[in-house]
């Protein structure tokens, strides 16, 4: 099938790639443009690990048809850091041992993420309920969730 | 909460104990770490995998030309491709039995489940090996077909493999396993309180988020280069090997960064499956498993069907317990019968126990292990009915167990003398915590109510194979390679053990996993091994490198090595009477490593003893929508023997972890088949997983009792936090309801059953 030439913008860089009209955002971002720090845990929208942001709203990538990028700001976990500068998430996330194998870490960052976007001061409940799209199975979520709550904390006081 | 009770070589430890930044951490918040799907290679095709439609079949005849003919094909393989192992002989490569390894690979004479493999395709891209597999035609004799256990063991059920014997006659109890002290049935004779009881578990599956994946590049000169993400880059390397007959020195096993494995990646699928299609392609393939055929042909845990009979005294006294244990294997032998049989009674001194495993197989996927492989199940059934015989007598649950807690010296009926047995702490520091104090509110709402249950488990923890090397970077800092997959921290660990030993910042010490060609043998991280067995071999590295660099500061001082101190990360003359000299640093000495004998390093490997088992006991409050039938968990607190925590986060992390599984086998996992044996959950939205919004905080008791056979006193943490939750959750519903259930999960609609049957 003839592939969809795509202009799109990447972590704040104009990228341009082709891609199957019936593949995924996910596909086009690890196999097309070796942006792999996006995972893969299921395919079907069920596990968070390839969450990203599409003009600014957190999506599974993984649900995204990749010329649905076309046009659009698309933000990934590639792209969180300043350079060596990591996000406070990332930081407490290192800082509060809320990562035990990392699969689930980019998706969940993503997502927290967007989440203190909109709710820069959640409680533990919100927290819970604003990630609960992200699966993760080794940490029990309990350090997920303070780091993410810390992160909140921190950001707040320098804003 | 940290309870520190040999405070002696604690408190003067630096980085033992700390909460540093994990060596492996900033590329895993940034999307930088390699996991196994993440690698490509040039000229890279890809392989697929067709899988078998039904659960049970003869598989007459293959024809693969058609696939073979699509353009975009290079390779075909199926099990005339793979080194068979004859069912007369068992080969085995640890625990696992080559017969059996080679038939879940690439089903052989038979398809024995739904998913199980029958022919694999390398073409150009995922798309086109798809559309070849879909062209392979297989002629199967579709068979009758058995899931559950009690169906599995009725007189008429059919019979997966010829070769398995029960009490003479064909069967599908394909092995059993006995664990016996004293005489039970005396036992119960004098017994004043017998509760017998009958369980149910249902497989579920480990969960992991990373799929199985690997990319293999076989070369023209016969070596094959495989990265994967596994438990063992060695058993990778020798499983592959016996598979596909290439010598193990001509592979090379690298380890991806592993997206969890919880046990079920101390096995392997795709590996040899794609080292032949690279070497009849001559391409370097890639094979990534999607979910569905992680949950369909993975190996989940065992479904287990148990009876368990305990007898006590009218003063607590448990005076005998006998334990059934039918355990479901999957289609091929090999269930984890020594996790119940074992470890069920394990905890307490009891005289008289006999626990009988049985090896149950049915037409679904083989089992891998899973965190205490099997332990849960008997520890879900023991510790039941103990809740049970407690209400009886009318002791507190605790008391209950305080009473007859295993001790120093106590034979345990799977044949260890334990040495030191700190069960006992567990279930005082249960009993002594403020959750355990605090008042429950029963009836907080209408509709709503809520209760408290306890239970402990035991695991045996392992030591085994570990190879270490420590080498002096020619700046003076320090490199530490060993041979395990870090599951979830474990390069932590060892980064803090190692800074500690050599004395020098924590930020100077690298720790990295080394591949199968870069570091000696180093068994299966799994079992709770890796970091008490890891910690050893790099501290007796640790001190072959002190020894190497007391001696270079003597040379350079011109005295006797013995004179020399090495405190801080600096070599000092060791008093007075040594002389007066400088001090000389890491750095120093490293500068000057050519002139005082070359290179600075060493390396242990070492098959580790001294793994002394885990105890744990928890406590959760649980609150049960009786309009709903949906059971929450408000609040867990879980107490464990940790031995040292080297680093207490991760520790905490294990505990956490661990608990949560355990939330989700009690409460909404479970595999669940149709009448043609095909699994109907096979993804993670009917395959229902604990989400961060269904639990609550986990409060970790790490009590650090330190083992005496191990350099930092660490004792395996891994596994035991998986031990008790089942019960101790089905305690607590028992708890709220006043009605107990004896099968798992206590899922809504199993609930609100049983209430309406109330
Ligand atoms: S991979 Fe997209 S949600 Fe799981
Ligand atoms: S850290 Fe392993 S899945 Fe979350």
């Amino acid at each position: 099938m003839a592939k969809t030439h795509v202009s799109t913008s990447i972590n704040g860089e104009p990228v341009e790639f082709l891609a199957d009209p019936g593949s995924s955002l996910l596909d086009a971002l690890r196999n097309t443009l070796g942006l792999t720090g996006t995972k893969e845990g299921c395919g079907t929208g069920d596990c968070g690990a390839c969450s990203v942001t599409v003009d600014g709203r957190l999506v599974c990538s993984c649900l995204v048809l990749a010329v649905e990028a076309e046009g659009a700001e698309i933000a990934t976990i590639e792209g969180m850091a300043q350079g060596e500068a990591l996000h406070p998430l990332q930081r407490k996330f290192l800082e509060m041992a809320a990562l035990q194998c990392g699969i689930c870490t980019p998706g969940v960052l993503i997502s927290a993420r967007a989440l203190l976007e909109k709710n820069p001061d959640p409680t533990e409940t919100e927290v819970r309920f604003g990630l609960a799209g992200n699966l993760c199975r080794c940490t029990g979520y309990d350090k997920i969730v303070r780091a993410v709550m810390e992160a909140a904390a921190e950001m707040r006081e320098t804003v | 909460m940290n309870v520190i009770t040999d405070k002696l070589r604690v408190e003067d430890n630096k980085w033992i104990g700390q909460r540093t930044i994990r060596p492996d951490g900033a590329d895993k918040v940034t999307g930088r770490a390699s996991y196994a799907a993440d690698n490509t290679m040039p000229g890279m095709i890809w392989g697929k995998v067709l899988r078998s439609p039904h659960a049970h079949a003869r598989i007459r005849s293959i024809d693969t030309s058609k696939a073979e003919a699509l353009p975009g094909v290079k390779a075909v393989v199926t099990a005339k491709d793979i080194v068979d192992f004859p069912l007369e002989t068992s080969v085995l490569l640890g625990i696992q039995d080559m017969r059996w390894m080679c038939r879940n690979v690439m089903a052989r004479e038979k398809a024995l489940f739904h998913g199980h493999p029958v022919a694999a395709v390398a073409a150009i891209n995922e798309e086109v090996a798809v559309a070849a597999c879909a062209l392979i035609e297989v002629d199967y004799e579709v068979l009758p077909h058995v899931i559950e256990i009690e169906d599995a063991i009725r007189d008429d059920a059919p019979i997966l493999h010829d070769f398995a014997r029960f009490e003479g006659k064909p069967s599908n109890i394909a092995g059993t396993m006995t664990a016996k002290l004293g005489d039970v049935e005396a036992g119960f004779a004098e017994a004043d309180v017998i509760v017998e009881r009958t369980f149910r578990t249902r497989p579920i599956h480990q969960g992991y988020i990373e799929p199985q994946a690997c990319t293999v590049s076989y070369s023209a000169d016969g070596r094959a280069t495989i990265w994967s993400s596994s438990q063992g880059q060695f058993m990778v390397r020798a499983m592959t090997s016996l598979l596909t007959g290439v010598p193990q020195s001509n592979i090379r096993a690298i380890p991806a960064e592993i997206g969890g494995g919880f046990g079920a990646k101390t096995i392997i699928y795709l590996e040899p499956v794609a080292l032949l299609l690279s070497k009849k392609s001559g391409r370097p393939v890639k094979m990534v498993m999607t979910r569905e055929e992680v949950m369909r042909a993975t190996g989940p845990t065992s479904g287990s069907f148990s009876t368990v009979k305990i007898g006590a005294k009218r003063d607590g006294t448990l005076v005998a317990a006998k334990g059934d244990f039918y355990i479901q294997a999957g289609c091929l032998p090999g269930g984890p019968l020594r996790g119940p049989v074992g470890c069920a009674f394990a905890p307490y001194d009891i005289p008289h126990v006999l626990s009988v495993g049985y090896d149950v197989v049915s037409n679904r996927s083989k089992v891998a292990a899973y965190r205490a492989p099997g332990a849960p199940l008997g520890a879900y059934a023991a510790e039941s009915v103990i809740d049970e015989i407690a209400e009886q007598l009318g002791m507190d649950p605790l008391e209950l167990r305080l009473k007859n807690t295993a001790r120093s010296g106590t034979k345990a009926a799977y044949g260890a003398t334990f040495a030191k047995v700190t069960f006992e702490e567990t279930i005082e520091a249960i009993r002594d915590h403020e959750h355990y104090k605090a008042p429950l509110d029963r009836n907080p709402r209408p509709g709503v109510r809520r209760g408290r249950g306890v239970a402990s488990g035991f695991w045996y923890n392992a030591g085994g194979e570990s190879s270490a090397q420590v080498n002096i970077t020619e700046d003076g800092n320090v490199v530490v390679t060993t041979g395990h997959p870090d599951v979830g921290g474990s390069r932590a660990s060892i980064a803090n053990v190692t800074a500690e030993l050599l004395g020098v910042d924590h930020g100077r010490v690298s720790v990295l996993i080394g591949d199968t060609a870069s570091i000696g043998y180093s068994n299966l991280t799994g079992g709770s091994r890796v970091t008490f067995a890891s910690a050893m071999v790099v501290t007796q590295s640790a001190e072959k490198v002190i020894g190497q660099l007391k001696e270079r500061a003597a040379k350079i001082w011109k005295i006797d090595p013995e004179a020399v101190h090495w405190e801080n990360g600096e070599a000092r003359p060791a008093g007075p009477n040594a002389g007066q000299f400088p001090p000389l640093t890491l750095a120093d000495l490293a500068a000057r490593a050519s002139e005082t004998g070359g290179p600075i390093g060493a390396g242990v490997q070492l098959n580790t003893a001294g793994a002394e088992p885990g105890f744990a006991t928890h406590v959760v409050d649980v609150e049960v929508d009786v309009d709903l039938g949906i059971v929450r968990v408000l609040r867990y607190t879980a107490a464990q023997d940790v031995g040292r925590a080297l680093h207490p986060s991760y520790v905490e992390g294990q505990i956490q972890g661990g608990v949560v599984q355990g939330i989700g086998w009690a409460l909404s996992e479970e595999y669940l088949y149709d009448r043609q044996g095909r699994l109907e959950n096979a993804g993670f939205l009917d395959y229902r997983m604990p989400v961060c919004s269904d639990v609550p905080m986990i409060e970790a008791v790490m009590l650090e009792i330190p083992n005496p056979k191990h350099p930092q006193g660490v004792r395996g943490v891994g596994e035991a936090p998986i031990v008790p939750p089942l019960a101790a959750i089905s305690n607590a519903v028992h708890d709220a309801l006043g009605t107990r259930f004896y099968s798992l999960p206590m899922s809504p609609p199993k609930v609100l059953a049983r209430l309406d049957e109330a």
